[in-house]
């Protein structure tokens, strides 16, 4: 049925993205910084993934959810006409094409699963662009979970294809009027929520962020995006590497779950972030919604509001695995504005026949910007996770363009 | 229910368990700093221990409140600086932390704010000891230590951080005891027995029982969670317990001292506050309170 394995079980030789970390620590990043009330329900969760993990039936059962309900693996896309325009060889990891339309579903699938194991009955969820809640929604309905999802008000409206997607799905949307009223403080408002309701829910996050073992766990549910890519590179690819794999950086999981399939390879890892939310590039060591890693906060140490065209990046942080491999140097990370995130989306759109989500759009205008000014040198391999598709963008690109 | 003289809040050391000569975990009480020196005291003299809350910077006299509290008759007071993602809050003190943002409150103009009240010794003039709270992220801005050293600076004797658990501590644990503040460590309903046998033993001031599985909030009845889980502490430590969250009435707080040696009282001022609640409003929703507490002591048990 496939030809390429859906895991792959060796670890890196230096350990890294590989094996989950000791006390939730990456380098000074992660650990468990979550009020004592949750402390107990992270040890939970911790307890039964590991545990889920180490079982051969679930993950054989997780793998054919994806397979058969998600439509993985999504195949390995070389973007032809844009190559030979920018005079790199591009290939598109295609996320956008799973069922639900991002790689969220991959992280939502296990997570529901492990949800299921545990004998809990509903789904509590933060959503930004909507695509995790949609994905949760989705994962709910197929598993017979209750979904609460909260989202920022002012990503409701930005978002509203996704909002009744959810609604259809069964699932309830509590609008967050607070702070930002984007994806920050729906983050916030479902930590509150599962405070007072651990007994019968399970929260699933939906980016490498958190307290531990979020980080970790969700990087191991999306690694099947890295570990199917770094497959078809060696089948498809003259080198059987790329030199270069690149991913957009919200929360950082589509990029965390690429990266993990190359972390032990020669390829150099880009993570490209929003400029108004960069908070691998441009953050300050914090602790915020259970993690120590890097945010954006003013002089005072509140947290500041981030900004991006993309809801999905809107996030003022980053997850704690980011912030080891860029002080590492094993990443980089770099940004990209609203604009130039808009054309590329619009190239590859005109060059590809792919509308991509404006997320993904960040990491294509990284590669275009690179390729031009030679950060790319010319005839170079780029593998790019194009993490989800735009059809929830289009209203937002149809006012600007 | 409990005898006095057998009573391990009025005599501790009728109690093997949290006695600290038979139970090295309990802690040694001589060596509690000036924020638990202060509270067992109040505790021996048979009274349930009050402290009221407020948000620093929430109005531009905020420190009359204060003056208010310790006019009422608390026994400690817990200043919270506002953090723009207070996620352990709710509805009322994530309101107060966004409206004391707003005007502008931070932690080096509440400390300052706090440095103007003090007397020639350097410490406010309240007579009662001041207690912060607020979340890591804040402590960890300016680092630990320059953190704490700031907090003594301007009179505050302890410290409370509810997205830091024990088992995070350690960073900030000795820095703390080194600047002369006593890290006050939280306990909820869902912590299992050894981790509160560590927080109890860990902890410095007293012990911040959790009374329910939930935010801050004004609530309408004690949760039962409350009872069990002061009662769990103190079966491992004779250090003060406070019984925080959801506690907003004379009634409240009545049935809290029956479990615990005080109370916190948070959201039920703030709401007032925000309301337009000045210092003798305060003063005068204090007033049962404390009424409640010492019926509550005085009672036959
Ligand atoms: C399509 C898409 N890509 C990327 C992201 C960013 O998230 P992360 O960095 O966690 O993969 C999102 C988040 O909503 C998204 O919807």
């Amino acid at each position: 049925m496939r030809d390429v394995p859906l895991w792959r079980e060796p670890v890196p030789p230096d350990g890294l993205m590989g094996e989950p970390p000791a006390r939730g620590r990456f380098g000074e990043y992660g650990g468990r910084y979550a009020p004592e009330s949750l402390v107990e329900a992270c040890r939970e969760v911790d307890e039964a993934f590991r545990e889920a993990w180490a079982d051969p039936g679930f993950r054989g059962a997780l793998a054919r959810l994806l397979a058969v309900h998600a439509g993985r693996p999504t195949p390995l896309t070389p973007a032809l006409r844009l190559s030979e325009a920018l005079g790199v060889r591009l290939y598109l990891k295609r996320e956008d094409l799973t069922h639900t339309g991002s790689h969220k579903i991959n992280n939502v699938l296990g997570q529901a699963l492990l949800a299921t194991r545990m004998g809990r009955r509903r789904l509590i969820a933060e959503t930004g662009a909507g695509q995790h809640g949609v994905a949760t929604a989705t994962a709910a309905a197929l598993l017979g979970l209750e979904a609460t999802v909260f989202m920022g008000e002012r990503d409701i409206e930005r978002q509203a294809l996704n909002v009744f997607r959810m609604r259809m799905l069964g699932a309830e949307v509590v609008p967050v009027t607070t702070g930002s009223r984007t994806l920050k403080d729906a983050t916030s408002e479902a930590m509150r929520h599962w405070v007072g309701a651990t007994g019968d829910s399970h929260y699933c996050i939906g980016s490498v962020v958190g307290p531990d073992p979020y980080p970790w766990m969700v990087r191991e549910l999306q690694r099947v995006i890295g570990d199917e890519a770094r497959a078809q590179c060696a089948a498809e690819l003259r080198t059987g590497l790329p030199d270069h794999v690149v991913a957009c950086v919200g929360g950082g999981s589509n990029a965390a779950g690429t990266f993990a399939g190359f972390a032990d390879t020669p390829a150099r890892l880009v993570g490209v972030e929003a400029e108004g939310g960069a908070g691998a590039a441009r953050g300050r060591l914090g602790v915020l919604h259970g993690c120590r890693s890097l945010f954006l906060q003013d002089g005072d140490g509140q947290i500041t509001q981030a900004h991006s065209i993309a809801a999905g990046l809107d996030y003022p942080g980053v997850g704690p695995e980011h912030a080891h491999l860029r002080d590492l140097g094993r990443a980089r990370y770099v940004t990209v504005t609203d604009d130039e995130a808009v054309r590329a989306a619009v190239r590859l759109a005109r060059t590809e026949g792919i509308v991509p989500a404006l997320e993904s759009a960040h990491a294509l205008a990284w590669v275009i910007r690179a390729a031009g000014d030679g950060d790319l040198p010319a005839g170079s391999t780029v593998l790019m996770t194009l993490s989800g598709r735009g059809d929830k963008d289009v209203s937002t690109l149809k006012e600007l363009l | 229910m409990t005898n006095p003289r057998t009573n391990p809040r009025t005599n501790p050391r009728t109690n093997p368990k949290t006695d600290p000569r038979t139970n090295p975990e309990a802690g040694p009480a001589l060596a509690a700093g000036a924020v638990e020196r202060h509270l067992r005291a109040r505790r021996g003299t048979g009274r349930g221990l009050l402290m009221p809350y407020v948000t620093g910077g929430i109005t531009s006299g905020w420190t009359d409140y204060l003056r208010a509290f310790a006019a009422a008759g608390a026994d400690a007071i817990e200043i919270g600086l506002p953090f723009s993602d207070p996620t352990l809050d709710g509805v009322t003190i994530q309101r107060a932390s966004d409206t004391a943002l707003a005007r502008g409150a931070s932690t080096r103009r509440i400390l300052a704010d706090l440095s103007d009240m003090s007397n020639q010794s350097g410490l406010p003039d309240l007579g009662v000891p001041l207690v912060v709270s607020t979340y890591y992220n804040l402590v960890l801005h300016d680092g630990p230590e320059t953190f704490c050293a700031a907090l003594r600076r301007a009179g505050v004797g302890g410290l409370i951080v509810p997205d830091l658990p024990v088992h995070e501590a350690d960073e900030l644990t000795g820095v703390a005891a080194g600047a002369g503040i006593e890290l006050v460590l939280l306990a909820s309903p869902a912590t299992p027995r050894p981790r509160l046998a560590e927080i109890s033993a860990r902890s410095r001031g007293f012990v911040y029982a959790v009374s329910l599985m939930g935010t801050t909030g004004e609530r309408a009845a004690l949760a039962e969670s409350a009872a069990e889980l002061s009662g769990r502490i103190r079966r491992v430590t004779d250090r003060p317990v406070l019984l925080g969250f959801g506690i907003s009435t004379p009634d409240q707080a009545r049935e809290a001292r029956r479990h615990a040696d005080g109370v916190v009282i948070g959201a039920a001022v703030m709401r007032r506050v925000l309301d337009g609640a000045g210092p003798d409003d305060l003063r005068a929703f204090l007033a049962p309170l404390r009424q409640a507490l010492d019926q509550e002591c005085d009672r036959p048990r």
